[in-house]
């Protein structure tokens, strides 16, 4: 087997013509640098490409232009175990498969020197026929193999293309009908509430409109929606509430909010004022 | 109502783009109410449309296995590739040889595998076909051991930008057996003649 062929193909060295012997790294050489320094590990690399004795037997034949059918099985055999030798020299694990087929090819060569029964069954098989079965089948896969390798590939050769989906708006979008009563229910409600979460802070909190006119503001100031009694802090009692409720009337007055409601008994929510949508 | 063929066009375009998965014909008719009357037949019309108005663009519309998605085309991957350092894992030839042999054969089990492979099948393989989502076990043969049946998934098509198993290019032809000897014999006598 020939050393040079493989190296060849595993160092970056493009062949140029016959007086420049190569071009390395471009700049072209007359002649072999004598320090010229080939990896060990380049045949390793070579040898350990193979999937199967199938894929080393193939490359045997190809290497040489035969065709499958025509096998001389004696000179493959020498060439098979020269390559399985050097594997286990350079010590590649070697899977028994390996083995078994430099038997197999062995017990071909032997049956294919047996002196065939003259008049005999003609039942009887080429010996190289069900190798040839299985390299053939080998070789439609691996073409195959290449093939399905050549495809686009997502993620290699295209790529998905996506968009953000419109923001779904599931809140309600009409504005609230109701009449100052209802908006007092609602306080009520609220109210009602805060008689049960009766606070047992004690001391006085100055609660200042303007303060809450800003906080009211900035929860909202991302397009937030918010449930209409989610405004009113609890723990603030009933003054909490009222300045709440004054802050909630003066921004809506000032335009600087919106009460929606999805129907007549829903949820109150409060957002930004919406100028285009108004 | 019947709504005009733009907005229909426009609803397809967006719910593909939308969609973090392919969209088929059947999950985009869903999208329409019942008196947007859109037959399958209109909506493949219009899809084809849209394929073709995206012909200068650098997207196009595709059909893969799942359905239809946008992708962005082969011939722009040397430029946009880059926009991710890490090139996405190669494909090995254990792994490519080992999911043609699913692809073509399915179903098929390890040992049908080995067989035609000449060796074994490593696991590591088979678990990466799986961690993909390229096969699935779709049965059992029953024989003793009751191995599984490995089959190809409609994300193995995906990936591949194929839209059905008979999409996959063609599997050489293969010489038979009975062709084979008499060629063999064939060639026995011609190197006796000589």
């Amino acid at each position: 087997m020939s050393v040079a062929v493989i190296t060849e193909q595993v160092l970056p060295i493009d062949a140029v013509n016959d007086e420049t012997y190569a071009r390395v790294y471009g700049e072209i050489l007359t002649k072999i640098p004598e320090d010229l320094y080939i990896p060990p590990d380049a045949l390793a690399v070579f040898l350990e490409a193979f999937e199967g004795p199938l894929d080393l037997l193939l490359y045997l034949i190809r290497k040489q232009n035969l065709d499958i059918l025509d096998i001389p099985v004696a000179e493959i055999t020498r060439q098979y175990i020269a390559y399985i030798e050097l594997m286990q020299v350079l010590n590649i694990d070697l899977a028994a498969e390996y083995l078994l087929m430099a038997a197999l090819l062995a017990e071909i060569k032997s049956r294919l020197l047996l002196p065939k029964p003259v008049a005999a069954n003609d039942e009887e098989e080429d010996p190289r026929a069900e190798l040839i079965r299985r390299l053939q089948e080998y070789e439609r896969f691996k073409k195959a193999a290449d093939d399905i390798a050549e495809l686009p590939q997502e993620g290699r050769d295209v790529f998905e293309a996506h968009a953000e989906a419109p923001v779904r708006d599931l809140l309600p979008t009409q504005p609230f009908t109701g009449d100052v009563a209802l908006l007092l229910d609602a306080m009520r409600d609220v109210m009602k509430r805060t008689v049960l979460q009766q606070s047992h802070v004690v001391g006085h909190e100055g609660l200042s409109l303007q303060q809450r006119f800003q906080e009211i503001i900035e929860r909202l100031s991302f397009g937030e929606t918010v449930v209409f009694y989610e405004l009113f802090p609890a723990h603030e009692g009933r003054l909490g509430v009222v300045v709440t409720f004054i802050a909630i009337l003066e921004l809506l007055k000032q335009k600087l909010i919106e009460l929606v409601q999805n129907g007549f008994l829903e949820p109150i929510y409060v957002r930004q004022y919406d100028e285009a949508a108004a | 109502m019947k709504l005009s063929r733009q907005l229909v066009k426009n609803v397809i375009e967006g719910a593909i783009f939308a969609s973090p998965m392919p969209l088929s014909v059947d999950d985009i008719a869903v999208l329409f109410a019942d008196d947007e009357k859109l037959s399958r037949k209109e909506l493949q019309i219009l899809i084809k449309e849209l394929q073709t108005e995206y012909a200068l663009r650098a997207l196009e519309l595709v059909e893969v296995a799942s359905g239809f998605r946008f992708q962005v085309r082969a011939q722009f991957s040397p430029w946009i590739s880059k926009m991710w350092p890490d090139k996405p894992a190669r494909l090995s030839r254990a792994l490519l040889e080992t999911v043609a042999i699913i692809a073509y054969r399915q179903p098929v089990t390890r040992a049908e595998i080995e067989a035609i492979r000449g060796v074994v099948v490593s696991t590591q393989i088979i678990k990466a076909l799986f961690d993909r989502d390229w096969i699935v076990v779709v049965g059992h043969r029953e024989v003793p051991g009751r191995p599984a049946l490995l089959a190809t998934t409609r994300l193995f098509l995906d990936a591949f930008s194929l839209s059905s198993l008979s999409e996959l290019p063609p599997l050489a032809a293969v010489r038979d057996l009975e062709t084979i000897s008499r060629e063999i014999e064939n060639i026995a006598v011609e190197q006796q003649k000589t």
